[in-house]
């Protein structure tokens, strides 16, 4: 009767990345098939430009350096953040309507459904950083930096979402729909995204939340981000910045595995 | 024959919510075998711990002679699952719902479609095959989760609550598919709330309460357990009660109830109702009401445990 499943035996980690890339195809046809999705995803970043650039922007201060070049590393910094936790609203999704329980009688790898999460996710955000490209030049963004350095900055930012994924997935796996995701998911994203060097310098803060801001990997990765766009000495908040999110990927990914193993 | 699925002593707690408290079964290859309970009543953590999903705190599981917990992986490669909750994605179609299943499940690409193609031809979704789930109906869904269930030809198959919350019509539908696959060879352990599904379906069935089996046995030997079909007599007052009591009692066991209603206990239900009412009208015995009652799972549980089914849920 089993004759016909290949078997697992001595390629495991070749079916892992098999099963991950079969539901990552699942997930971006999913994405696919619900434009409004994304709509709504990109709609939030772009108010976001409009709102700093246009709205608060006069008002902020940084000596040195035109607003709307500060900003546009933090809006493409925080369009990432808060792209991860689609992960989780995913993933509490799968897990409300059964098909986590589905997914976990089938004897694909544990990690697959995890990993085609955040890939997928990692897919959508490319989108959405080069769609907000896009807008930040048409709104006066002009990186003084090369294009390398640029591209540089954008595969940092992207990593950055990779890690926060895995730790939004965590989040999803212990909900079931879609509404406690988003709500269970606010309360990490904004100390990380607004107490953060994304839209203002640190230096506005108090002195006890400046201590938290300069620290955590969303301030870190903006500031190499920017310096990556910008100008500015790189190499330190970028090594900082990669430590932050390889480190969170190796944390949080097994935690997660370790959960979904347990899910439902 | 050999056992496809074996349990002893299965126990699993959530908290302080005992959800098995000591299963023991066993279902010979090929066969069918039914849970039947109210909700809560631990089928469906029964059925997640065979299902590898859930590993329980003490007793043993086995499918096909290897342990759910320690042989999970293998376990998984040789059962399949349809749930309560139609577990099918809606954004994508039924072909895609299947191919997806498929390759999870480590088929050869090309075996993935033409697996995929046979089951949504016979469990008739072809002319869907190519629309998003979101637009199926409730039945389409259901036989769709059935057919995810099977893609791997997977030679044990567990159903939590096939066809809860469909209609009759579907429901219809949806036995004459897994009677089709029963006779294939599949073995397939069932859970139900509907007395009539498991009669219907299964060749053995027990019946669940409080995470314990309190009866199990055929269909038939339950029903005997129950007394069966009920023929209630309503008669104008106690002394025609009294006669026709007398009369029916020759037909079996008689019991008179507010005083003017007669039920006897038949084995052969609405059959019995023309020797009923020529026997009656021999004695010159007017009829005011004539009912026949088949046992109902309340009637089961009322039987079996002394308590109603609504009674869980309070």
């Amino acid at each position: 009767m089993t004759a016909t499943t290949v078997d697992l035996s001595g390629n495991r980690l070749g079916w892992a990345v098999a099963d991950a890339v079969t539901v990552t195809w699942r997930n971006l046809l999913t994405l696919l098939r619900t434009p409004q999705l994304l709509v709504f995803a990109t709609i939030q970043p772009i108010l976001f430009v409009l709102m700093f650039r246009y709205v608060f922007g006069g008002a902020i201060q940084v000596p040195g350096v035109d607003y709307v070049n500060f900003l546009m590393p933090g809006i493409f910094v925080q369009t990432v953040a808060f792209g991860a936790t689609s992960t989780g609203v995913g993933l509490a999704e799968d897990l409300g309507k059964g098909l986590i329980e589905r997914f976990r009688s089938l004897p694909m790898a544990r990690s697959a459904v995890l990993a085609g999460r955040t890939v997928a996710d990692l897919v959508r955000n490319v989108f959405v950083v080069a769609l907000m490209c896009a807008v930040g030049f048409l709104v006066g963004f002009r990186p003084s930096t090369g294009v390398l350095a640029f591209l540089g900055g954008v595969v940092l930012l992207l990593l950055l979402g990779f890690a926060l994924s895995w730790l939004f997935a965590i989040v999803g796996l212990g909900v079931r729909n879609a509404e406690s995701a988003q709500a269970a998911t606010f309360p990490l994203t904004v100390p990380l995204v607004f107490a953060s060097s994304a839209f203002v310098p640190l230096e506005s803060m108090p002195g006890w939340l400046q201590a938290w801001a300069e620290r955590q990997p969303v301030t870190i990765t903006v500031n190499a981000v920017r310096a990556l766009m910008i100008g500015g000495p790189t190499s330190t908040y970028v090594l900082q910045s990669l430590a932050w999110s390889i480190g969170m990927v190796a944390v949080f990914a097994p935690l997660a595995v370790r959960r979904y193993r347990r899910a439902a | 024959m050999a056992e496809a699925i074996e349990v002893a002593g299965l126990r699993k707690r959530f908290g302080d919510v005992v959800a098995l408290d000591g299963i023991d079964l066993s279902v010979p290859a090929g066969t069918v075998f039914g849970l039947l309970g109210p909700n809560g009543a631990g089928k469906t953590t029964a059925v997640r711990v065979l299902t590898t999903l859930l590993v329980p705190d003490a007793g043993s599981a086995a499918v096909l002679g290897i342990d759910v917990v320690r042989g999970a992986e293998e376990v998984r490669r040789r059962i399949g699952l349809a749930g309560q909750y139609a577990a099918v994605d809606e954004n994508l179609t039924g072909r895609e719902n299947l191919r997806l299943v498929g390759r999870l499940s480590h088929l050869p690409g090309e075996h993935v479609r033409r697996r995929a193609d046979e089951l949504l031809g016979r469990f008739d979704l072809l002319d869907a095959a190519d629309r998003v789930v979101r637009t199926y109906s409730g039945g389409m869904r259901r036989r769709l989760d059935l057919a995810a269930a099977l893609v791997h030809r997977p030679p044990v198959l567990f159903l939590d609550e096939p066809t809860s919350g469909l209609d009759p019509r579907s429901r219809a539908d949806l036995w004459q598919v897994i009677e089709d696959l029963v006779a294939e060879g599949t073995t397939l352990l069932l859970t139900t709330q509907y007395l009539e599904e498991a009669d219907r379906l299964a060749d053995r069935i027990a019946v669940v309460d409080g995470g314990r089996i309190i009866a199990a046995g055929t269909s038939s030997e339950l029903k005997d357990q129950l007394g069966s079909t009920l023929v209630e007599v309503t008669v104008a007052d106690g002394e025609t009660a009294e006669r026709a009591a007398a009369a029916l009692g020759r037909l079996g066991p008689v019991e008179v109830a507010d005083g003017k209603v007669v039920s006897l206990k038949v084995d052969d239900g609405a059959r019995s109702l023309p020797g009923i009412v020529r026997l009656l009208d021999a004695e010159g015995i007017d009829l005011a009401e004539l009912a026949v009652r088949e046992p109902t799972l309340d009637d089961v549980f009322l039987t079996l445990t002394g308590h109603r089914t609504e009674e869980e849920a309070a």
